[in-house]
């Protein structure tokens, strides 16, 4: 880690402003739960920290014409009080409890949570974002893929998106604010996580010089029955093996149209949209919850040891549906 | 006079009551100063560059960009020009820098050139290891196994049975301060071993041309987060500290990273076994055979022994060492057990299934096997079976319940020896009644001190608080290393001489004011009365002030009379098996224990759930992960090397054997044996709950889904044997 400055600016403008051309320039300094151990394991270098954390516009969760928009400074902790969240967005709720830190809950922040960077060990080790080797080779492809992705890993990019926020905001229609020298704009979620394809490109449609603000996600979503369910191999501190989204609209006790997002399977949110519409018109039963799952892994490209990560996301969208249901199964709790 | 007999179980206030750590407060509220809490005025910071590379020659070093950077102090060269390097890590320069920041700048600007070499660093098999990484270092041979496994009327059990290389995690990580006064070198360290460390420090300086005598070393170490095998030895960074120190003129600071500390500070070895046990139809067992191997890092040597405990008549038993570069073994909690207690035990749970037998009918029926301990074990299966409702929860392997997640139960038997190291004590009764007790053992976190004042003030028959306990500091009297569960046993019986030598010198100068001899008295409640007759007492204090100006003081040495060795431990586990995703949850875990006659009841069961924790950790999670392409470890952090919390744990039950038959065998070592039996145990629980043998450790979602012929078996996961 070198030295870096440090500033604390007190507007977005302010906070713009500080940003430079390149990413290497500066960071944008939320809760740091990520930031500061890629600095501090030399992932990554900066030449200066923009704290964002006292910029008082970017603290607030606030009803927009029925729906919902949560600054970006906005802790998870916070996220977590929030009875309009817990109440009708519970795909957000779920995301973040099991993130189950509360050091974590108290540090980090809603917008650090969708802009993280992948947890991929090369990457962390320092063999960069696609671990390649002198020859240009995949270290991920012919090495320890055991947590890497089964979709959308054809191209260099092989790690998984680490957010959980990223698939339940999919599924709830969430956008991105984000503010740049050019003014605000919004982003769909599709349009904000991308694979990169060439050395150089980030996970996220964000400018060197741009922040994210906020997200929100519309009133419409308040009708939608939600949930995200997760399989961690320990109770706590533990990232997921496979994620999944899940976020219905019934009528009466038929599915009107649904929305199914893979977390932690792909380099971004991973849509499963068939298995969304064989939900449709259907009564969810572990029959129907079951069929979903076998269609969101159709077209699986596991890797050489990943391919259990398939049963998984399988499973998970099945209880993930199940979940937004409100219907029983059974799990693995263990004693605690 | 007193004797040195410990006390009859009427006659104890303090042994074998439950009595809290009596350091629980410093602790936990930040006033115990561990070494890396040590700070010293004008102290510097030392790091380390480490090889790029899992093997290779070094050809060049260059320092002086490193040198000319703000605030460095001064550099050393471990490993100079010309030598190789044996791991990804292993250190090469060290830096001392006025910050801990500029240090680790300066450490990252130091250039060094290899000249790479062949390496291996995964868990391979042997064939793939290849005639230069391996070494044949086992073929034992009892009975006629040939013979043995042709008998018609028996029952064959094949299987795989393995675990990987895991590391320490201790919570403080390796290091120390060090510091110069003139030709005086002091040390903080992290270490199991305060009193043979000055050892350690004249033969590593000597041999970089530094010269300095024992006497001159005072090594301190008051406070530790944990050893486990892995800190007896001062190590390069030691040594470089100490260097750094003399060249700089400056105390230094140099304790490991967690990435530096989980590459290089300690390996378990890994072992996988082919295993072949045979039976008659009855139970009894026949035959062994066993084809093992196992990583031990640069250096093979030693072997795990199988079978382990239950050695039938006919045994053949194969071992090979297969060396690599995946850093230097190192002494892991009980070495080599947990190893064969998984190879071991987990063939003999197969077996029994194949017999169509309960696990603890066929162990109990083999029992003798275990020769001395076979009581042990008789004594033990009854109890945890009790506390674990065994033969009520027990199934036939694969009848774990119809939904897709199913209970099972397992079970493990475990031994160890603990016999006490050498060590002296010293114990001074002042005139003013306090009394002192100065033994240079160290407190790994285990409660060693406690332990030296409950046998202090028992045998002088004080309250806990009238004794001083000084340890960690090799100015005190010499005390063995605190390795293979010997320290209770060492401290506890030279501390219960010394006092007792103590005292009769005390008893002696009270007699005549008692009207009493020196035989006729003993120290009891405060009070030193005649033997028989209490009203004729005087109070300790009052008896203390007889001795004038000077204190008294006894010196005691451990003895075998006191103690004892060889324990046996039996493990019962259940759990909960997720077919659907391959998790593994705890449901509850019983540990039952004997560990001879018990000082501190409740430190001692502290050690077991400490060790069953540990245990929950291995078996389900902990893996050092390489990569052969880069040659290098994929997880140095806490983040993918995985712990046990507290959530994963489930419950666990302690039962720790007293009274008749264990309180007179003395003293025994309690800290490796019940970290044995858990990846057995557990292992076993869930082959029981899902009806196939998860070959290997850890218990992972994908490791169980393959055995359950969901998901193809991942490449490369297993020792090279899927």
């Amino acid at each position: 880690m070198d030295a870096f400055e440090y500033a604390s600016p007190a507007t977005v403008k302010e906070a713009l402003a500080l940003l430079g051309a390149n990413f290497q320039d500066a960071s944008v300094y939320g809760g740091g739960t990520d930031l500061l151990s890629l600095l501090k394991d030399n992932v990554e270098d900066t030449k200066r920290l923009v704290n964002i954390k006292k910029i008082g516009a970017l603290h607030a969760i606030q009803n927009e014409r029925g729906g919902l928009r949560i600054g970006a400074a906005v802790t998870l902790e916070q996220v977590l009080s929030a009875s309009d969240v817990r109440e009708h967005f519970r795909a957000i709720t779920d995301a973040a409890e099991h993130i189950s830190s509360p050091q974590i809950h108290n540090m980090a922040t809603v917008g650090g949570w969708i802009c993280q960077r992948p947890r991929c060990w090369y990457y962390r080790n320092g063999f960069g974002l696609f671990a390649l080797d002198k020859n240009g080779n995949s270290l991920v492809t012919n090495g320890d893929n055991r947590y890497h992705a089964i979709f959308g890993n054809s191209g260099l990019a092989k790690f998984i998106s680490p957010s959980s926020l990223g698939p339940a905001l999919l599924a709830l229609d969430g956008r991105i604010h984000i503010e740049g020298p050019n003014g605000p704009r919004e982003a769909t979620v599709e349009e904000f996580f991308v694979i990169p394809q060439k050395e150089g490109e980030r996970e996220h449609a964000l400018g060197p010089q741009e922040i994210v603000t906020a997200i929100s996600i519309p009133a419409a979503s308040r009708e939608a029955k939600s949930a995200m369910y997760e399989i961690r191999q320990k109770e706590g501190m533990d990232w997921p093996l496979t994620s999944a989204a899940v976020a219905l609209r019934m009528r009466g006790n038929t599915v009107e149209s649904a929305k199914i997002v893979l977390g932690h399977v792909a380099p971004k949110p991973w849509p499963a949209d068939d298995a969304a519409k064989s939900l449709e018109g259907q009564t969810i039963t572990e029959e129907t919850a079951a069929k979903a799952g076998d269609a969101a892994v159709q077209g699986a490209t596991p890797l050489s040891r990943n391919g259990y990560k398939v049963q998984l996301a399988r499973v998970t969208v099945k209880r993930a549906i199940l979940t937004a249901a409100g219907l029983p199964f059974t799990e693995a709790k263990g004693a605690a | 006079m007193a004797d040195y007999h410990w006390p009859p179980a009427n006659h104890r206030e303090l042994i074998g009551k439950r009595i809290k750590r009596i350091d629980g407060p410093q602790k936990s509220s930040g006033r115990a100063k561990y070494s890396f809490d040590i700070n010293r005025p004008g102290m510097l910071w030392g790091k380390m560059a480490g090889s790029a590379y899992a093997h290779a020659k070094i050809t060049k070093i260059d320092t002086s960009a490193a040198e000319a950077m703000p605030g460095v102090k001064g550099v050393v060269t471990i490993v100079p020009e010309g030598q190789e390097v044996f791991w990804a890590g292993q250190e090469i320069v060290a830096v001392a820098a006025d910050t801990e920041e500029r240090a680790e700048a300066a450490a990252d600007a130091i250039k060094i050139e290899y000249q790479p070499l062949p390496y291996l660093v995964t868990n391979a098999d042997m064939q793939s290891a290849g005639a230069q990484f391996t070494k044949q270092l086992a073929n034992r041979v009892v009975g006629d196994p040939d013979q043995a496994f042709q008998q018609s009327d028996i029952v064959i059990s094949e299987g795989h049975y393995g675990l990987p290389v895991i590391t320490h995690c201790c919570l403080e990580s390796h290091g120390q301060v060090t510091e110069w006064n003139g030709d005086n070198l002091t040390v903080w360290e992290s270490t199991q071993n305060v009193s043979g460390m000055a050892g350690e420090y004249v033969q590593g300086l000597g041999e970089q041309g530094i010269t300095v005598p024992a006497n001159n070393i005072r090594v301190i170490t008051q406070y530790m987060g944990g050893g486990f095998g892995s800190k007896f030895a001062a190590d390069t960074w030691g040594i470089a500290c100490a260097q750094l120190s003399k060249k700089t003129g400056r105390p230094v600071k140099m304790m490991l990273e967690r990435d530096h500390e989980q590459t290089t500070a300690g390996c378990r070895p890994s072992l996988y076994a082919h295993v072949k046990v045979a039976a008659k139809r009855d139970g009894t067992l026949v035959a062994w055979d066993s084809d093992a191997w196992g990583t031990q890092g640069p250096n093979a040597e030693g072997s795990p022994r199988l079978p382990y405990i239950l050695e039938p008549p006919n045994v053949r038993a194969k071992y090979t060492g297969v060396l690599n570069n995946i850093g230097p073994a190192r002494a892991w909690r009980a070495p080599n057990h947990p190893q064969m207690a998984l190879v071991s035990n987990g063939a003999m749970e197969d077996l029994a299934a194949k017999l169509n037998m309960d696990p603890m009918d066929f162990f109990l029926k083999n029992i003798d096997l275990a020769g001395n301990h076979a009581k042990i074990y008789r004594d033990e299966f009854p109890i945890a079976a009790r506390l674990m409702d065994w033969k009520a929860k027990w199934h036939p392997r694969g009848q774990g319940g119809s939904g897709p997640v199913k209970r099972g139960l397992g079970l493990s038997i475990h031994t160890w020896g603990g016999r006490g190291n050498q060590s002296n004590c010293q114990v001074v009764i002042h005139p003013d009644g306090s009394v002192e007790t100065n033994i240079g053992s160290q407190d790994l976190g285990t409660g060693t001190r406690t332990v030296i004042n409950i046998v202090t003030a028992e045998t002088l028959g004080l309250p806990l608080n009238a004794v001083k306990v000084n340890l960690g500091d090799n100015r005190y009297p010499p005390a063995g290393a605190s390795g293979g569960s010997t320290t209770v046993s060492g401290v506890s019986t030279s501390t219960r001489r010394a006092a007792t030598n103590a005292l009769n010198e005390l008893l002696a100068k009270v007699a005549p004011s008692l009207g009493a001899t020196a035989d006729q008295l003993d120290a009891w409640n405060g009070k030193i009365l005649v033997k028989g007759n209490p009203s004729k007492s005087i109070s300790w204090k009052q008896a203390c002030a007889k001795l004038g100006a000077s204190p008294v003081t006894g010196m005691g040495r451990t003895t075998n009379d006191l103690m004892s060795s060889g324990v046996g431990g039996v493990q019962m586990s259940e759990v909960e098996v997720d077919t659907e995703t391959g998790i593994v949850r705890m449901i509850k875990h019983v540990a039952v224990q004997d560990c001879g006659l018990i000082i501190d009841l409740k430190t001692a069961e502290s050690q077991v759930y400490g060790a069953c924790i540990m245990g929950v950790g291995y078996s389900l999670y902990e893996e050092k992960i390489m990569d052969q392409q880069i040659g290098r470890c994929l997880n140095p952090n806490m983040e993918f090397y995985k712990l046990a919390g507290l959530g994963d744990i489930g419950e666990i039950v302690v039962h720790m054997m007293t009274g008749p038959g264990y309180d007179e065998r003395g003293t025994i070592g309690l800290g490796e044996p019940p970290v044995v039996s858990p990846g057995a145990a557990i292992s076993n629980a869930v082959a029981n709950a899902i009806g196939v043998r998860v070959p290997e450790l850890p218990l992972s979602p994908d490791r169980v889904l393959a055995a359950l012929g969901k998901v193809p078996p991942a490449g490369g996961m297993t020792g090279g044997m899927a």
